[in-house]
């Protein structure tokens, strides 16, 4: 037999009536603390969150700067301005480099040289999760890579076995050199990992992720296990590609080319 | 017999306090690292193992290599291993030791340790590594100490220590398993990404640790009135040059399915470390001294008439150590960062205070192993004095 916490919390709450008013005290402080853990009935929630990057909407710096900065922002990551310390949850890089083994020099002009967005890849059978000591980094049940700054002894096992670079490590304090502090969001201390949580935070309030709400359709989010959301659509019509999927970690991040009339 | 450690020479205590004053310098600058943030290191974003961890890697297989005294001796009766096992199993617990230090100034948050504990993850393999080094250790102790207590009460040893060390052999090979498996399970990184990884870490580390272990015998020999003996000393020497071949050939293996299949990402690694990558190639020139010192080395070992001069034989065995320690404990670790996963090259190189931090865990090591060097040589001179030598 299975009792969910929530019944047995009021289960207990009724039976300890009869107990005396300090009991009750104590269970509801609990009871507090279990509605604390239940997701809002506002959050958006998925079997497997997946991003589109539509590469064909995104045509200027500014649409590139745009998803970043916010992303930045909002998540209080550090601008220490050298590459030595760099930590970066959305970053950019060209086709050739994204997708070594996809270069080809016969490709559509543009095509080799075009940006691609970059974010964590949200894998699916993900190698940072497999090899953390302390399980500081963990696959969410909706398919979201997560890491626990306050778990994390900052070993950077995860920063070796990322096969897509997507993992950043605070090498010195990341405070002083935050520009605009976001007071809603938790700063990081030196010693720990982050990277891109694909807005956690504004999913359990029922918001899609800044850098999507900001890309002019650019970045399309979804639930991959609907067949009916915007994500599957978009993938059952375009050719995508995803980094490194000989790999096997299963990248929940999908990359739309384009070049000519959908390539 | 710890007593012992307590009195001697002032050769003995000027030495004691060098390295004392060596690793407080070490601790100084660590305090620093502990204040500032790995940010004093050169580490970085694309290389972030440098100095700390190749450190580590090479001091689990010199601490692994004490199993080529345990098995000559224990299960084939070599005798002549008998004065000198214990040089083998105390030098495992110093190199261990070492390697724990390592660890722990390479974490980010090194209070936060225990969450290895709290939080146990057998899907990781440094929640493996972590239990194998700890047993080992405690083995190496355990069985060091009470084989040398025994010896100096003209006994034998207590029977119960038999299993434990049987159990050393196998344990021995599976801390620089476990440890190339740190590597070799990662989907990213081609240049670790091989099969011969674990083979290859022994074959160095059999190489390596005998290696340092006929320097240090040699040492005892000129300091102290215990000789090691010509013969064991041999026999180590023929360990070094079977372990150093298999080692070179390992690397030729690695490098024949590198470039015959031409895959690019798993050539690259290789001509960023010996040939420079994108017209970079800070690590070249020592790659190329690590290749050389491992051909002397095998020139000078494989030739009977060298190799049994001890002078020679030392130089051999020098030349050996640093060749291995370039390859595993610095080029190892840094190739498999280069070029980072979007074929880009970021070079590393040790900062000051990286390089004075990994001194004082070396001063550290020497510190834990002089002292215990010295229990062992006192007990050793003892039966020297009083004749009665049991082996």
């Amino acid at each position: 037999m299975s009792i969910s916490r929530r019944d047995f919390l009021k289960l207990a709450g009724i039976s300890s009536l009869g107990i005396g008013f300090s009991a009750t005290d104590l269970l509801w402080e609990n009871r507090a603390e279990a509605i604390d853990y239940m997701s809002s009935p506002k959050g958006l929630t998925a079997k497997r969150w997946a991003m589109v990057v539509d590469l064909r909407k995104f045509k200027t710096e500014e649409d590139y700067s745009r998803v970043i900065d916010i992303c930045h922002h909002i998540h209080n990551v550090p601008d220490f301005g050298n590459l030595k310390d760099e930590v970066k949850w959305i970053w950019t890089d060209t086709f050739e480099h994204v997708f070594p083994f996809q270069k080809n020099e016969y490709l559509p002009e543009g095509v080799q040289e075009k940006k691609a967005v970059l974010f964590c890849n949200h894998c699916d059978n993900p190698p940072c999760v497999r090899v953390c000591p302390t399980q500081a980094t963990f696959k969410r049940k909706d398919g979201i890579v997560a890491q626990d700054y306050h778990r994390c002894i900052g070993c950077r096992f995860c920063m070796a076995a990322c096969p897509f670079g997507s993992r950043s490590f605070n090498w010195r304090d990341p405070r002083p050199f935050i520009k605009r502090l976001n007071p809603e969001f938790p700063t990081r201390t030196k010693g720990v990992v982050e990277k891109c949580n694909f807005c956690v935070e504004r999913l359990a309030k029922g918001l899609k992720p800044a850098c999507v709400e900001v890309s002019n359709g650019g970045l399309i989010f979804g639930d991959l296990s609907d067949p009916e959301s915007e994500v599957r659509k978009i993938l059952s019509k375009h050719y995508s590609l995803r980094r490194k999927a000989e790999l096997g970690t299963r990248p929940s991040v999908f990359y739309i080319i384009g070049g000519d009339e959908d390539a | 017999m710890l007593e012992k450690a307590l009195t001697g020479s002032r050769r003995y205590w000027g030495w004691i306090f060098f390295l004392l004053a060596v690793s407080g310098v070490g601790f100084i600058f660590y305090l620093r690292q502990f204040a500032y943030g790995l940010g004093i290191t050169g580490m970085s974003r694309d290389v972030s193992w440098g100095l700390y961890i190749g450190q580590f890697t090479f001091l689990v297989g010199v601490a692994a290599s004490a199993v080529m005294l345990v098995i000559p001796y224990y299960l084939h009766d070599f005798k002549k291993f008998g004065k000198i096992v214990i040089l083998g199993e105390f030098l495992a617990v110093a190199a261990v030791v070492m390697c724990m230090l390592f660890i722990m100034a390479d974490m980010g948050q090194p209070m936060r340790v225990m969450n290895l504990v709290l939080h146990p993850s057998p899907k990781s393999i440094m929640f493996w590594d972590a239990i194998v080094l700890n047993g080992y250790l405690l083995l190496n102790i355990v069985i060091g100490w009470n084989t040398l207590e025994a010896d100096r009460k003209e006994v034998p040893p207590p029977t119960w220590l038999k299993p434990l060390i049987y159990l050393s052999i196998p344990w021995a090979i599976s801390i620089h398993t476990v440890t190339a498996f740190l590597y070799a399970g990662l989907p990213g990184r081609p240049f670790w990404l091989s099969a011969i990884m674990a083979a290859r870490f022994l074959a160095s580390a059999f190489a390596a640790g005998p290696a340092l272990l006929i320097i240090l015998a040699l040492i005892v020999r000129k300091l102290t009135k215990f000789d090691p003996g010509k013969e064991p000393i041999q026999a180590l020497g023929k360990i070094v040059t079977y372990a150093i071949i298999a080692s070179t050939f390992f690397l030729g293996l690695e490098v024949f399915t590198a470039f015959y299949s031409q895959i690019p990402g798993h050539m690259a690694s290789f001509k960023y470390l010996y040939a420079g990558l994108d017209g970079v190639g800070k690590l070249v020139p020592m790659m190329w001294l690590s290749t050389i010192l491992a051909v002397v080395a095998i020139i000078l070992l494989v030739n009977p008439n060298t190799r049994k001069n001890e002078s020679i034989l030392a130089f051999a065995c020098v030349a050996a150590f640093i060749s291995l320690w370039i390859d595993k404990g610095f080029g190892l670790i840094v190739g498999g960062f280069v070029p980072n996963p979007f074929e880009r090259v970021t070079e590393y190189w040790p900062t000051l205070p990286e390089t004075i931090i990994t001194i004082g865990v070396w001063a550290i090591g020497l510190l834990v192993l002089t002292v215990l060097y010295k229990v062992a040589i006192s007990i050793r001179e003892a039966q020297l004095e009083s004749g009665s030598d049991t082996h």
